[in-house]
């Protein structure tokens, strides 16, 4: 955007590649950032100004959470004094009280990144399964027509039901990017109802898998939302602000002190700025005591329930630059001394913040997945695409260098369509990598028009219309459109190997 | 590479195949064969490599060396430093390559053994794997030891119903049933029907058939000869999968591209035909 209003203004109410509610958005923020009140010290500033750190154009002036995790068991036990909603009898009721909830979510953008744990929500009101069926696909279709954002997501519980195996039947039938999707694994998911997931995950791109046992180890009773942000349930992330690791090689001056002076810096710069957005928020702002969601019970203000999430991207590169590394073979992602170097930086990072004292809630860590105008991060602490070796060291890379996000990591893999008729074999590998522990995975199949995004969905016929100047009603391909342009996400290792 | 005992020649090794037999799997691909099929897919691991060394001068990354040790001379390959172009094996005029290393069992598990947190096992293949019954029982031997399984992936041609030691440590075999008659067998293998067809009724007895396949070949044998003795083998046996092949010309020598592929229609009417003859799974591809 430039620095222009008007001229920000005339462009967006003339673009012809947005809806009118998209347009709306647009504007709001452009009002947002014509004001900068967040009080930010002067570290903060500095790593603003050297380009290692980012607000994620989250806004200027910020009066809303970047993320709202309501409390949606809750909410449809109690039914809302506010919203005037009883609590509901039938499947019916249920998702009209759901519907009016998301759309009154105070979060960034104005829509839910979350939708609830479906299958948990909607189950005790199955009671005839061809009803359910209307019902639940009277939801997903409303959804992804009004909420309209691949950041939206639903996540499914890890217990085989009639409502997940409705949502997957017709998950896989809609072929839509919204909402996105994540079944919660644990050990004692049925195998059967694992490998229907994956077979809905190879036709549609999702769901994705989260490990159960870890995230709730961290985070207690938790939710996926947007791209794969861990968060806790009636918790909120307050906001995120991202290091750009790719970035560090230019200020540390050896290995050594990247370690010891330039990651303890940054990690100041970086809560530094989440205290003072939480502190523009939460009181300046009296976000929680302005909306009737923290009356009610459904988002609750202490700290476990408030994250600050302390993002991060370019692992990969900051390695590579630090040491020095050019040759394929001893590069991060292959070289043994490298991804060693790589995992010696993740646990300084976590040590550092975990020092510090946190002034609102806790901070969480994720491994964030680049935003349209990255050119120079590889996602978190990912293997930078084309540079991926053979998927067994991938998938133990992913693990090693993501073992402290609590806030979220992800990796994805696309897979060819032989692989479609052996869903085993996925469900061989992501239990693999679970046991391992790997946080969490998404799969799909490379021929698919649904594709992955660093973490969300976008149709490649939608990447085509808004190329062409026609408005989608994803907003997330106007990211993804420019996202996968830069990232190169469509030259991914496909995986599973043919052979006659 | 030269080979020394207690070794298998090993083509390839892919860490995760979804078309390998249950699950996940980590082939490993052996060199050598007792058949010469007509359309093989992968003729260049036929037979040993003779040291001829014309692969040595047309290899562009110096990957290919000749090489001599006690007085034998032999073609050594350095993985390093291939790129994988495969220059060396269409040159070979001996339906050999010279990308193989002989590996001890434990060798191979060495290098596999990362693979194991997401496999349900391995599955050897060929060439035809069982021309190395020994090194087979010892790596098998080795995979179950760690909790995994392991398949053969076999034509057959070697009985396996009376090798004990290589069977108990054998989870399942994937059997090729590549024609239906013995006229038709011999003209595309070069070697009869009758051992394929034993090994085929002594594993489903054992309970150790996966599945058979067969290529279906259109005008070169009687397609729905073979889909009819390969149903009646396997038509009790409700857990034993039929795979159908469709013949590609993906691979093949060049003097048989002119045969032509399986319409999808065909594949559909030998799967019906299958399915008729009582065979409850059935796998086109």
């Amino acid at each position: 955007m430039t620095n222009d209003m008007t001229q920000d203004i005339l462009y967006t109410i003339k673009n012809p590649r947005v809806t009118f509610r998209q347009r709306l958005k647009d504007m709001a923020k452009i009002a947002e950032n014509s004001v900068e009140l967040v009080r930010y010290t002067e570290k903060s500033r500095e790593y603003f100004e050297n380009g290692a750190m980012m607000d994620m154009f989250e806004g200027k002036t910020p009066y809303r959470t970047r993320y709202c995790v309501p409390d949606y068991e809750l909410f449809l036990r109690q039914g809302s004094k506010f919203l005037m909603l009883e609590p509901p009898k039938d499947i019916w009721d249920a998702v009209g009280n759901l519907l009016c909830l998301y759309h009154n979510i105070p979060a960034d953008g104005g829509l839910p990144v979350y939708i609830g744990c479906l299958d948990e929500l909607l189950e005790p009101f199955v009671r005839e399964e061809a009803e359910a069926e209307k019902a639940i696909r009277f939801l997903l279709t409303h959804v992804d027509r009004t909420i309209s954002n691949a950041f939206c997501h639903a996540n499914l519980g890890p217990r085989d039901s009639k409502a997940g195996r409705i949502i997957l039947k017709l998950t896989a039938e809609m072929q839509r990017p919204c909402p996105n999707m994540t079944l919660l694994y644990r050990e004692d998911t049925p195998d059967d109802y694992l490998r229907a997931a994956l077979d809905t995950a190879m036709t549609a791109a999702k769901p994705s898998f989260a490990n159960d046992a870890l995230y709730r180890k961290d985070m207690g009773n938790y939710a996926v939302v947007s791209c794969y942000n861990v968060l806790p349930i009636g918790g909120c992330g307050l906001t995120l602000v991202r290091l750009n690791m790719h970035k560090l090689p230019e200020l540390a001056e050896s290995p050594e002190d990247l370690l010891d002076r330039v990651i303890p810096d940054a990690v100041t710069a970086v809560c530094d700025a989440i205290d003072s957005r939480c502190e523009f928020i939460v009181d300046d702002c009296s976000y929680y005591e302005n909306t009737f969601l923290y009356d009610e019970g459904l988002i609750k203000k202490d700290r476990d329930h408030m994250i600050g999430m302390f993002g991060f991207v370019g692992l990969a590169e900051c390695v590579n630059g630090v040491l020095g590394l050019h040759r394929p073979e001893e590069r991060f992602g292959k070289g043994k001394e490298a991804d060693a170097f790589g995992e010696k930086i993740m646990r300084r990072l976590r040590e550092e913040i975990d020092k510090r004292p946190c002034r609102y809630g806790k901070y969480g860590l994720h491994a964030q997945v680049g935003v349209m105008e990255d050119s120079g991060g590889t996602p978190g602490g990912r293997i930078p695409i084309g540079e991926e070796p053979e998927l067994p060291f991938q998938i133990m890379n992913f693990i090693r260098m993501h073992q402290d996000c609590d806030a979220g990591c992800g990796e994805l893999f696309p897979f060819e369509e032989t692989v479609k008729r052996n869903p085993q074999y996925l469900a061989d590998i992501m239990k693999g990598a679970f046991r391992s522990g790997a946080r969490y995975l998404s799969f799909y199949g490379s021929d698919s028009d649904l594709v992955r995004v660093t973490g969300y969905l976008v149709k490649k016929s939608d990447i085509e219309k808004f190329r062409n100047n026609e408005a989608t009603l994803n907003e997330a391909t106007v990211n993804g459109s420019e996202v996968h342009r830069n990232l190169h996400l469509l030259d991914r290792k496909v995986r599973g190997e043919a052979k006659e | 590479m030269r080979k020394t005992a207690g070794t298998a020649p090993v083509n390839k090794i892919i860490s995760f195949s979804a078309v390998d037999g249950f699950g996940n799997r980590t082939a490993i691909f052996l060199q050598g064969c007792n058949q010469n099929c007509l359309y093989c897919h992968n003729p260049e691991t036929i037979h040993p490599c003779r040291a001829c060394g014309a692969c040595v001068e047309a290899c562009p990354a110096g990957a290919i060396q000749m090489a001599e040790e006690a007085g034998e001379r032999y073609v050594a390959y350095d993985i390093s430093k291939c790129c994988n172009c495969d220059t060396c094996i269409r040159t070979c005029g001996n339906s050999a390559s010279p990308k193989i290393r002989n590996m001890t069992a434990e060798e191979v598990m060495e290098e596999i053994l990362p693979y194991f947190p997401f496999i349900d096992g391995i599955t050897t293949s060929g060439g035809e794997c069982t021309l190395h019954l020994d090194f087979l029982t010892e790596l098998y031997g080795l995979v179950k030891k760690e909790g995994k399984t392991a398949y053969a992936d076999t034509n057959g041609q070697v009985p396996l119903w009376n090798k004990e030691d290589f069977l108990r440590v054998t989870d399942k075999t994937m059997i090729d049933l590549k024609a239906g008659t013995e006229k038709d067998h011999r003209k595309l293998t070069g070697m009869g029907l009758h051992n394929p067809v034993e090994n085929i009724k002594r594993m489903a007895e054992l309970g150790k058939l996966y599945e058979i396949r067969t290529v279906v070949v259109p005008g070169v044998v009687d397609n729905r000869r073979t889909v009819e003795l390969g149903s009646s083998l396997i038509a009790a046996c409700p857990e034993v999968r039929y795979k159908l092949i469709k013949f590609r010309h993906f691979g093949v020598r060049e003097e048989y591209l002119n045969i032509p592929e399986p319409s999808d229609q065909e594949m559909e009417e030998l799967g019906d035909l299958a399915r008729k003859n009582g065979v409850r799974e059935i796998v086109i591809t």
